[in-house]
């Protein structure tokens, strides 16, 4: 194959990686859209591999064998609510082969290319070696970690180290130290500054995702994907690669729009998550802890009285958080949204942006107890609706449904657009205690007049509920 | 007072003897909530009949059903609704006054400011009276605020009172023989009951309007499909605790001609318009009665304290010009079994503030039983003190009080700015990015520029697209993203070579093979999660 061919094979395979993000728009053009990227990738993979340069097909033949073996049985395992866990993992290896591919480039340099030492080329090569490496190593081992916290083999606290800014800040200058040395030194192929830059990135990925807490993981969860973007981005301006760039430059702001996105939807800057922990930015919230102790009387209920009012209701909103996705409750609730709805009770479901450990996540697991999407809301359309909604559910979601982030300046949640759950006719919260949601801000939801409480694990809660009403 | 700590308190529910009155202080349900909490509950004979509450479901639900004297004599606290009261003469008669005990505790509807006489002669018995009419409007208080539950009754049966009395449907129809227009109702007043009264009329198909002096309450009159009728004129008529205050005359005037005007208009007004400790405003003058259509209804929920309405006779529906005014003062009484329901449920959490866990704990510090005591022991408590501040929740109502929460104050962050709607990017940020990539020009090969160019557009590309994607489908793009940034796969796919023995070629093996897990794995379980997605 010419190499006119793989080039323009290569402008084909990046037209359909956007046109494969493009169909992700609508619900219904989503399964097509993801097909465009199969081929999109397929394509680039044949084009390369049939490229006259291309040699060495005996390991390639391994590799992408066991390659697709491993991903395609992890791909049919993997239960639903584990998807953040399988997101992060496999940003790992992304950030790993980033890692590698810059190794291995420059351990072969000086025979790919062969220029001199100090020309401007040769320079912009090795920052982007270095630079690749660098992000690469950091999407690795901050993944790993992201992944050990989802799956909860490690806390989920962030981890407070004394001075860690300072950290962060040493362990960047000594990477850049360690680049000028790979720069300054004669022998390109020489690695060793290399590794050495890979270890300091990786202890900073660790540190940086060890200080983020547990419910900000949608955050770094879309951070990292965009990092994954970078690196391969970088990776492309370091093999001379269009399509690694187009790629890297579509994944990569992807990411970041996602990160943006989810800040936004907890009011925090970008910055004060990376920075880690709640509250640590404003240096607020001791004084605010005190000053939003709710005072009142809770009132609980029964599951059995919950299905009477859920009988006698028109119209229903249940608010799923990731507590939804601990208990695995959410197939129940489809049997009980599946009784309602044939009683002609209107059922929906309000989603914030960032209930669950991913963005999106709770519309997948919705999705996968066979609920239609046509009744999974967004919170701004469904906002509007909650003061006419006889009964609201709030099944493990804490944070999302507190109503001092509208009316109390003193909270640390307060700007964080929320779902007013307290708007309803009746609110139910499902809940295991009184404990208070990630941000540790009491809720007041709780101590409304319109609000019931029913605790228990949220699993139990909702069998007992769905076993009265049938 | 000497109670026993160890013996439970017996809680006393007696028949309601004013006359015409159904409603009775408790019911099966909520004896069995107050038998739970650790009280013996005495119930008169026959107390709840009339209220569709025989004397069997008492008995099921685990209380005594004794003889009226052994009812007020026994009971350690009695609950009622109406004040206390006399019942006929000689053998047969009843002085509710006289049967409770000396130092004995009253929980009932009591108006101290209306009946000092009553409060004299309960003084007399040594009691503690609490004051149903005087619990606080606090946000706490909610759910034990009778005069809330009661007035929405009132408010749903002023409507069907009015359906009944007014010649026409009230909802609009064509039929083969002709159009039948919808009924305009008017209600005066959005407290509970005008709220209720609102929410009643526009579900049996009215056009319905409202007025009321205070601004605030015209978000909730919206929310009920009403129209707010809007007088030109500034002045906020919201009093202490949630109650109007008396408007200067010129604001009368205005809302007098506002009223004129309707009355031409309107088929029913439902007025509710109470100041606390006055008779109640005269908004319906003969002038603008006689101004309705013939056949028109006119409601009075405030008759009981002399009426909106000139012509209103409390308890008596009369015809004046063609036109029925209704002033019954018995529309909660009409609803019986629900009423009993209610104001039982009020009185149970009643006792959970005055009696928890079945202890007496009369604690004055407590807002609830301080607003409410009249009598402690003989004493009179009544008023308390001025409330530091009454708690914005209480918000609304003319003639009654209401739990309705008024808006939340702050209303920053999410409203208006969607999570999902693209941030500005400053002129500034714009400019010096454009500006940082022509000094980049400046420095840099051309071979790096070009593919710096590639870069940029696709980051533009990526942006817009990205934008577009449904925040529903946020999770399948992170797969998808991730599943093609696996493209890293070609970059190590042209670094293998054919050499087994060189290191580089087995790194690169092993980033292809990292990246080919990661292609096939996101791309199956993106169209694993897609397929779950149905209509």
């Amino acid at each position: 194959m010419s190499l006119n061919i793989s080039v323009a094979s290569y402008l084909v395979a990046s037209v359909l990686f956007i046109l494969s993000l493009g169909g992700l728009s609508t619900q219904e053009t989503a399964r097509r859209g993801n097909l465009f990227g199969i081929a999109g990738i397929l394509l680039a993979i044949l084009a390369t591999a049939l490229n006259p340069a291309m040699n060495g097909y005996a390991m390639l033949a391994v590799a992408l064998s066991i390659g697709v073996v491993i991903g395609a049985v992890l791909a049919a395992r993997v239960a639903m609510t584990s998807m953040p866990e399988l997101v992060a993992i496999l940003h790992s290896f992304v950030g790993l082969a980033a890692v590698l591919v810059g190794i291995a480039n420059a351990m072969t340099f000086v025979g790919a290319v062969g220029e001199g030492h100090g020309s401007a080329e040769t320079l912009i090569h090795h920052v982007e070696v270095i630079l690749g490496i660098f992000i690469g190593a950091v999407t690795f081992t901050g993944s790993l970690i992201a992944f050990a916290k989802l799956k909860g083999s490690i806390s989920g606290k962030p981890l407070m180290l004394p001075g860690r800014h300072g950290l962060n800040i040493v362990i960047c200058l000594a990477a850049i130290g360690f680049g000028w040395g790979y720069v300054q030194s004669g022998t390109a192929s020489d690695i060793s500054w290399l590794i050495g830059i890979a270890i300091l990135a990786g202890v900073l990925g660790v540190h940086m995702v060890m200080a983020i807490g547990g419910a900000d993981m949608p955050v770094v969860v879309s951070m990292l994907n965009s990092y994954s973007g970078w690196a391969a981005a970088a990776t492309g301006f370091l093999l001379a690669n269009d399509l690694l760039i187009v790629t890297g430059a579509l994944v990569g702001s992807s990411g970041a729009i996602l990160s943006y996105i989810m800040c936004r939807a907890m009011n925090r800057s970008f910055f004060s998550v990376i920075m880690g922990g709640f509250g640590t930015d404003g240096g607020t919230s001791p004084a605010a802890g005190a000053a939003t102790k709710s005072q009142g009387e809770v009132t609980s209920m029964t599951a059995e009285e919950t299905a009477e009012l859920l009988k006698e209701s028109r119209s229903v909103v249940i608010i799923p958080g990731y507590g939804m996705a601990v208990a695995h409750a959410q197939h129940p609730i489809r049997e009980i949204t599946d009784i309602l709805r044939k009683k002609g009770v209107n059922v929906r479901f309000a989603i914030h942006p960032v209930a669950g450990r991913l963005p999106g996540h709770m519309n997948v697991l919705l999705a996968e107890a066979n609920l239609p999407y046509d009744i999974v809301l967004e919170m701004d359309e469904i906002n509007d609706d909650l003061p006419e909604t006889d009964v609201v559910i709030v099944v493990g979601a804490n944070d999302i449904v507190n109503p001092s982030a509208q009316t109390d300046a003193a909270s640390p949640i307060f700007g964080m657009p929320v779902l007013e759950a307290w708007k309803a006719k009746v609110c139910i919260v499902l809940k295991r205690g009184m404990a208070s949601g990630y941000a540790g801000v009491d809720n007041p939801l709780f101590y409304e007049p319109n609000t019931r409480m029913l605790f228990g694990d949220a699993k139990k809660s909702i069998d007992a509920v769905l076993k009265a009403l049938m | 007072m000497l109670l026993d700590e160890d013996v439970a308190l017996k809680i006393g529910i007696p028949k309601e003897i004013f006359p015409g009155e159904l409603r009775v202080a408790g019911t099966p349900a909520t004896v069995k909530k107050l038998i739970a909490s650790g009280h013996q509950v005495l119930v008169e004979a026959g107390a709840g009949v009339a209220a569709g509450y025989p004397d069997e479901g008492f008995r099921a639900a685990g209380a005594s059903v004794v003889s009226p004297e052994a009812v007020w004599g026994d009971a350690d606290i009695v609950t009622k609704i109406r004040p206390p009261g006399h019942l006929g003469s000689g053998g047969g008669a009843r002085d509710e006054v006289a049967l409770l005990r000396e130092g004995g505790t009253l929980v009932s509807f009591i108006w101290p400011a209306q009946s000092p006489d009553l409060v004299k002669s309960l003084a007399m018995r040594r009691a503690n009276v609490f004051a149903m009419d005087q619990v606080p409007r606090i946000t706490r208080a909610q759910k034990l605020d009778a005069l809330s539950s009661m007035a929405n009754l009132t408010g749903y049966r002023a409507v069907i009172e009015a359906a009944a009395a007014y010649g026409s449907p009230f909802t609009g129809q064509v039929t083969a023989a002709g159009k039948i227009p919808p009924a305009k109702v008017l209600v005066i007043g959005a407290g509970v009951a005008g709220l209720a009264a609102l929410g009643t009329a526009k579900s049996l198909g009215a056009i319905v309007r409202a007025f009321d002096t205070r601004p605030a309450v015209r978000e909730q009159i919206q929310s009920m499909g009403a129209e707010f009728l809007m007088l030109d004129f500034k002045e906020d008529g919201t009093g202490q605790g949630g109650y109007a205050k008396t408007m200067s005359p010129e604001f009368i005037a205005a809302e007098m001609a506002l009223f004129a005007t309707q009355a031409k208009d309107v088929d029913i007004i439902i007025t509710t318009a109470l100041i606390p400790g006055k008779p109640a405003p005269k908004l319906l003058i003969a002038d603008t009665v006689r101004l309705m259509k013939p056949g028109s209804v006119i409601v009075d929920l405030a008759a009981e304290q002399g009426g909106n309405c000139e012509f209103t006779v409390p308890g008596k529906a009369v015809t004046k010009d063609g036109v029925t005014i209704i002033g019954y003062t018995d529309l909660a009484s009409r609803m019986a079994i629900q009423a009993s329901q209610l104001y039982g449920t009020n009185i149970v959490h009643f006792m959970d503030v005055l009696c928890p866990k079945g202890q007496w704990n009369l604690n004055l510090q407590d807002e609830i039983l301080r607003g409410s005591i009249v009598l402690e022991g003989g004493e009179l408590r009544w008023p308390p003190p001025a409330p530091a501040a009454v708690s914005a929740p209480a918000s609304a109502a003319v003639s009654t009080p209401a739990p309705a929460k008024a808006a939340p104050a702050a209303r920053t962050g999410g409203h208006g700015h969607g999570a999902t709607s693209k941030p500005q990017i400053s002129l500034l940020a714009i400019s010096l990015i454009l500006a940082g990539i022509i000094a980049l020009g400046a420095v840099t090969p051309a071979s790096f520029l070009s593919h710096f160019t590639v870069f940029v557009l696709a980051c533009f590309i990526g942006y817009q697209v990205v934008w577009n994607v449904t925040a529903a489908l946020h999770t399948p793009l992170m797969s998808v993203t991730n599943a093609i940034s696996g493209i890293i796969v070609i970059g190590a796919m042209v670094q293998l070579t054919p050499d087994w023995s060189q290191p580089a070629n087995w790194i690169s093996g092993v980033a292809v093979l990292l990246a080919t897990i990661n292609i096939a794995g996101e791309f199956l379980v993106t169209q694993r999660m897609l397929k779950m997605f149905r209509k």
